[in-house]
């Protein structure tokens, strides 16, 4: 279990999936999403992809994308890794479930544990949960159910999994993240305001808190693949995105700031969080 | 109640068994025996009604002297006169006597005896009665707490007076003795016969005591952390913290305050054992059986100072894991499994480890194959860590699961859905499944309080809130609520405060439980951990595989829910803790004799620390020799005397801090007696709630007095006893105003408290504690305390009835729910004594402290009175004791364990209207001055007619050279209705002038209750 709070961000490999053209048509992906730049959005997440394996360096797998699942490139909300443990979730968008198929198997192949939802009554989207190296929280949005969050913390025992009321179209992730082991960053609206003051109550540990102006920028990636004596990365929206809210996460220290921009790609409900997995394969060493 | 009526048959019997013996010897004896004789006839015909149910002062001695008689032949020895005594109803000493007796003096003496660990003879009495029906005891016990509620008025007096003659037994012996020496010294014939029968007497009755001390004894069962079991014998009345501080002693363990005592209340239910309560009460009839467990978690096992405290720490956390109360993912199983590994078998060696099953470990609670593997391989990476090195790795490991230390309790949130409290050092956790909902944080906590199955925790405003808020839960029955709030004050006092609290300073009539924490806190224990200055001590590990066998297999998760069961018939066959396991350097401090066993085989596994092994047995022995100081060092670094204050508390409903603990023993003893004596009451008040009719009772005192009357003292008591609540001003410290809280609060200022409960016929448990704020940071009050001890009426009264039922004599009560008349006689005689004891007044000056303290509600009338006492002894206390009017209200019991509910809903609230009036005689001077004379001897005689309980409390005591033999006589009568009081009092005096014709009648005091109006709301 290491050391409270270190088991945070700690990574050997990140997992992504490649964008489908269905992504800019809307096909599939159900109603409501914007027509978007599949050439821009495809760029963003190439860059990402980059920046995972040559800036954190990174054991980087990625998926190929599949036409029938626009949303693909969403992963993160297709599983809930910490150690060695992968949930496979049930996303709330049953048009999503399937995309759990090839994850599960990335996952498996990479020797995680794999944890599957049988409840039919659960819904869960991986970007519902934040784990902050010590203790879960799950948001109970419109996406993630009462029963979801109790299979989180059914299959983290080691942890508390507290639940958080995420008001608004959101997941929990992109409203607020860890800016670090000690460190909750957050946006500024009253849902992600609200989000971490019920946090702050659940919590046994106290955290450290950040307000960004944007709640996109909110969602960044605490990310700790290097040798012992590196300092951790903080993978984050960048200025092109999101100017506001630079000044304030330079305040962040002890970590390197990677930004990165996925603005296109945004449009389509995507944050970092839920653009790439991370994990460890050998997280108790 | 149910003792007393049940003691008093068989008392009759044996009196008259012992009668045709001593019949023959009375002659004698009996013209040698000042008092006795020629009271005689008198008390026989006293003695006719069948003897009540009053006073179980009588009923103990009873059962001893039976005991006595039945035990040996020897009781042939014992004077007639004392036999008889019981049998008959008054004894009266004339003046031939040489003693006299001042009431005080009695009281006083009493207390001495107390002070002693315990009243052998009380404990035989106590003991024997116990031993005659469980239930009695536990009736008993439950009256204690009862007090409060309903006639106190009565009670108090009465208990006092006869609680008196109980103790004062083993005094009457040594005085005897003593006189007997003197009688020598001054040559007289006669009297040398007398001495020696008395002599014998004497040397009979100790034999006796020896003989029954053996028969209190109960014996204790405690499963241990390794499984194992240990018992001992534990004296009945023994605290928890007795049989704590055994085991503890038994695991070399000092760092103590981690752990607890636990016993399973029900099924579902286990309760620790409250160190500063006798475990009696606690139990009521469960069997002795406890669980050794950690009660508090330290947050972090690192800043512990002692291996072999985390050594217990991780059989705990192994059994939590087993159980799946600590629950783990897969990983963490394995890891923590690897490291019990590590622990246990040492190094993993390929030849002798290979072999092994694991699977008879167990390392979860659903084990795989899988498990196994993982735990076998991560094993091997632990090579080089010792024992203690692997626990403390478990433990860093184990303490970061988010459920370690936290302790849940089922209940229902607001809208009635199932939720769990987690109790956890840092506060209070909400669960909904296994999810975290909410939480509260001590310092968030501004009060925590129980009423009936509910629990609420007041809560500071949130940011942007205005507003406190209240927050409730609904546990599943009063008792879990109850248990729930005091987990809360422990943890919240045991993890947040640097030292225990203050009791709470007794509000005027407040109710509620006083519980509180009142052992280490974590920083004191922290604090007194730095003194721990000895070798690390040598325990060997026992394996968790052996344990899982030795419960016949069953998974030790098992073990957690089935131990407690299991054990009764496991128990024998489960050897305490098996001879070849216990290869521990044991260091009994007791007497500094320490003994070492020698590592002894172990199954297989001996794991001895390494620095220890090379050791040379010498310096462990050096060392140990110091240990035992040091133990005791650390021991009494504590900062607080716990059992003081939780007796305090625990008993008086007004308690304030007290002195020492004599005062505590002596409080708690009078407190039962009385509380004894008061069954009968309740119990007929009960009746007549049943009944609805309207009943009475009144209360007769008649002091007589003989030749000269230093009855002052003794009037004076009485009246304390009968009117202190009322006559507030010159009413002596009684336990009266134990009561008083209650009594004042019904019918005073409480007033929306009493109309309340009144209405409800329920009374509410209610317990608060507020956490923060305030200096000692609690203004914790609670209500109740009170209510505990009320609580718990209902049942023996239940369980009284059936007894009276069951015997023939208490029926006529039963029948007709009426009223109680007591008369009470004294007579004193007065006779040239020669000694003068200068002891008694120290012992009185502590007896008023006592009940000063005790009477904390109106600590300044308590002081006042107490130091009147102490300076003159005379208070000539008010004849006429006003009239109050007082609705006594039966209290509700809501903690019952086993007799859950039915109590509770079902006590009638009994309105009554008690009336004293007391008539003292003029002689009555305060002659007696601050001296109180020496007791020489007392005893009681209680008989028992359809509607009248007589009950005679003889002392005898020497003062100034003058010895008085005084006489007090209760009389209750009970009946429908009206009963003519007047002529009720004048047949009482008739007759005790016709008994006593030559001694004088100093005061009558007259207690009427009467119900006032039966509420049969249930």
């Amino acid at each position: 279990m290491g050391t409270p709070g270190e088991g945070l961000g700690r990574c050997s490999h990140a997992l992504i999936r490649g964008v489908p053209e269905s992504l800019a048509s809307g096909e599939g992906a159900g109603a409501g999403l914007p027509a978007l730049d599949l050439a821009k959005a495809q760029r963003e997440h190439g860059v990402l992809g980059g920046k995972l394996r040559q800036r954190l360096g990174l054991q980087l797998l990625e998926l190929p994308p599949e036409e029938s699942l626009p949303l693909g490139p969403l992963l993160g909300d297709t599983a809930v890794i910490q150690g060695d443990t992968a949930l496979i979730t049930r996303p709330w968008s049953p048009a999503r479930r399937p995309e759990v198929d090839g994850v599960r198997k990335a996952l498996q192949d990479l020797g995680l544990r794999i944890v599957e939802i049988g409840d039919q009554n659960a819904t869960l989207d991986g970007t519902d949960v934040l784990f902050t190296g010590r203790e879960f929280f799950v948001g109970l949005s419109k996406w993630t159910n009462h029963r979801g969050a109790e299979i989180v913390a059914d299959t983290f025992r080691d942890f508390a999994v507290s639940t958080v009321p995420v008001s608004g179209p959101s997941h929990l992730r992109g409203l607020c993240g860890m800016g670090g082991p000690r460190t909750v960053v957050a946006g500024s609206s009253d849902a992600a305001q609200k989000a971490v003051r019920a946090m702050a109550v659940l919590t046994d540990h106290p955290y450290a808190s950040l307000t960004l102006p944007d709640d996109a920028a909110a969602d960044c990636l605490f990310l700790r693949p290097g040798l012992p004596g590196v300092p951790p990365f903080l993978l984050h929206r960048g200025g092109g995105d999101l100017p506001n809210s630079q000044e304030a996460l330079q305040k962040l220290s002890d970590v390197t700031l990677v930004p990165v921009s996925c603005s296109e790609l945004e449009k389509a409900g995507a944050g970092l969080s839920s653009l790439c997995l991370v994990l460890s394969t050998r997280p108790h060493s | 109640m149910t003792t007393e009526v049940g003691s008093a048959s068989e008392v009759k019997k044996d009196s008259s068994q012992l009668g045709t013996d001593a019949t023959k010897e009375k002659p004698k004896e009996v013209a040698e025996n000042q008092q006795n004789q020629s009271s005689d006839p008198e008390e026989e015909k006293g003695s006719q009604p069948p003897p009540a149910a009053e006073s179980q002062s009588s009923l103990r001695r009873q059962k001893r002297e039976k005991e006595t008689s039945e035990s040996r032949g020897i009781s042939r020895f014992i004077p007639p006169w004392l036999k008889k005594q019981k049998s008959y109803t008054l004894v009266v000493a004339k003046d031939g006597g040489d003693k006299k007796e001042p009431t005080q003096a009695v009281v006083e003496e009493q207390v001495l005896d107390k002070e002693e660990p315990l009243p052998e003879e009380q404990r035989q009495a106590k003991g024997d009665a116990e031993e005659m029906a469980q239930k009695k005891q536990e009736i008993k016990v439950e009256v204690k707490e009862e007090k409060p509620s309903v006639s106190k008025e009565e009670k108090p007096s009465v208990s006092k007076v006869e609680m008196q003659p109980t103790e004062l037994v083993s005094k009457e012996r040594e005085e005897k003795v003593k006189e007997t020496q003197e009688d020598k010294l001054e040559g007289g014939a006669a009297k040398r016969e007398t001495k020696e029968v008395q002599t014998n007497e004497l040397k009979a009755e100790k034999a006796s005591q020896k003989v029954t001390k053996k028969t209190k004894t109960v014996q204790c069962k405690v499963t241990l952390l390794d499984g194992t079991e240990y018992s001992c014998d534990l004296e009945k009345h023994a605290k928890g913290q007795v049989l704590f501080d055994k085991v503890c002693e038994h695991l070399n363990l000092l760092e103590k305050d981690y752990f607890g005592l636990l016993f399973q209340e029900s099924p579902e239910q286990k309760n620790w054992l409250d160190p500063a309560k006798e475990i009696k009460r606690q139990l009521r009839n469960l069997p002795w059986l406890f669980t050794f467990n950690v009660k508090f978690y330290p947050p972090d096992p690192s800043q512990l100072t002692e291996d072999i405290t985390r050594y217990f720490l991780c059989l705990q956390l192994r059994q939590d894991i087993a159980s799946g109360r600590l629950p783990c993912s897969f990983v963490t199983h394995a890891l923590l499994g690897s490291y019990t590994l590590q622990a246990e078998l040492g190094d993993y060696d390929p030849e002798e480890h290979g072999s092994i099953d694991l699977s008879e470990f167990q390392f979860a609670p659903t084990q795989t194959k899988e498990l196994e593997e993982k735990v076998a391989e991560l094993h091997k990476t632990h090579r080089g860590l010792s024992p203690a090195q692997a626990d403390s790795q478990f433990l860093e490991n184990a303490k970061r699961l988010s459920m370690y230390g936290v302790d849940l309790h089922h209940a229902k949130d607001s809208e009635g859905v199932d939720i769990k409290l987690g109790v956890c050092a840092n506060g209070l956790l909400i669960y909904k499944d296994r999810l975290r909902i909410n939480r509260f944080a001590w310092p968030k906590i501004l009060k925590i309080s129980y009423k009936r199955s509910n629990f609420y925790i007041k809560v500071r405003p949130a940011e942007l809130e205005q507003f406190e808020s209240t927050i409730g839960f609904k546990l599943p029955n009063h008792r879990a609520a109850k248990r729930l709030w005091k987990v809360c004050v422990e943890h919240h006092t045991f993890y947040r405060l640097v030292s225990p609290e203050q009791p709470p300073k007794a509000k005027f009539l407040t109710l509620g439980s006083k519980f509180r924490y009142s052992g280490r806190t974590q920083a004191q224990t922290r604090q007194a951990s730095t003194l721990i200055d000895r070798p690390a001590p040598h325990f060997e590990r026992t394996s968790s595989k052996r344990v899982s066998r030795s419960l016949d297999g069953a998974p030790i998760g098992v073990m957690d829910q089935s131990l407690m069961k299991d054990f009764p018939g496991a128990a024998g066959e489960i050897s305490a803790y098996g001879p070849g396991l216990v290869s521990i350097a044991v260091v009994q401090d007791g007497d500094g004799r320490r003994e070492v066993r020698s590592p002894t085989k172990a199954p297989h596994l001996q794991l001895i620390e390494g620095k220890e092994l090379d050791k040379a047995q010498e310096d462990i022995l050096k060392h140990q020799a110091s240990i035992s100081e040091l133990k005791r060092n650390f021991m009494e670094s504590t900062p607080e005397p716990r059992p003081n204050e939780w007796e305090k508390r625990r008993i008086t409903p007004l308690s304030l801090q007290t002195q020492g603990r004599k005062g505590d023993h002596l409080f708690k003893d009078i407190l039962s007696v009385k509380e004894k004596y008061l069954m009968p009451t309740t119990r007929t008040v009960e009746e007549k709630a049943q009944e609805t009719d309207k009943s009475s009772h009144e209360t007769l005192n008649i002091v007589e007095e003989k030749k000269r009357a230093e009855v002052g003292k003794d009037e004076r008591v009485i009246t304390e006893e009968m009117n202190g609540k009322e006559i507030s001003p010159g009413s002596g410290p009684g336990e009266i105003r134990k009561v008083e809280p209650v009594t004042q609060k019904d019918s005073t200022s409480l007033s929306s408290e009493s109309s309340s409960s009144s209405s409800e016929s329920e009374e509410e448990d209610v317990g608060e504690y507020r956490p923060h704020h305030r200096v000692t940071e609690g203004t914790i009050r609670e209500e109740q305390e009170y209510e505990e001890e009320v609580e718990e009426e209902p049942r023996p009264a239940a369980k009284v009835v059936e007894r009276e039922e069951a015997v023939p004599e208490a029926s006529p009560v039963t029948q007709a729910g009426a009223s109680v008349i007591t008369v009470e006689t004294v007579i004193q005689e007065n006779v040239g004594a020669q000694k003068i004891p200068g002891e008694k007044s120290v012992h009185e000056g502590a007896l008023k402290q006592d009940m000063g303290e005790e009477a904390e509600e109106e600590p300044q009338k308590v002081n006042g009175e107490v130091s009147h006492v102490d300076i003159d002894v005379l208070p000539q206390i008010i004849c006429c004791s006003e009239p109050p009017v007082v609705k006594t209200e039966m209290v509700t019991i809501s903690d019952a364990s086993q007799r859950t509910e039915i109590s509770t809903k079902e006590v009638p609230i009994v309105q009554t209207e008690t009336k004293t009036i007391t008539y003292e005689s003029p002689q009555i001077d305060g002659g007696a001055g601050g001296d109180s004379g020496t007791l020489l001897t007392a005893q009681t005689i209680t008989s028992e007619s359809v509607s009248t309980t007589t009950t005679t409390h003889i002392t005898k005591t020497v003062k100034g050279g003058i010895s008085e033999t005084r006489i007090e006589k209760r009389i209750v009568i009970t009946g429908d209705g009206d009963i003519d009081h007047d002529q009720a009092l004048a047949q009482a005096i008739r007759e005790a002038r016709e008994q006593h014709p030559d001694m004088s009648v100093t005061r009558v005091v007259v207690h009427k209750e009467t119900e006032l109006a039966e509420e049969g709301e249930d």
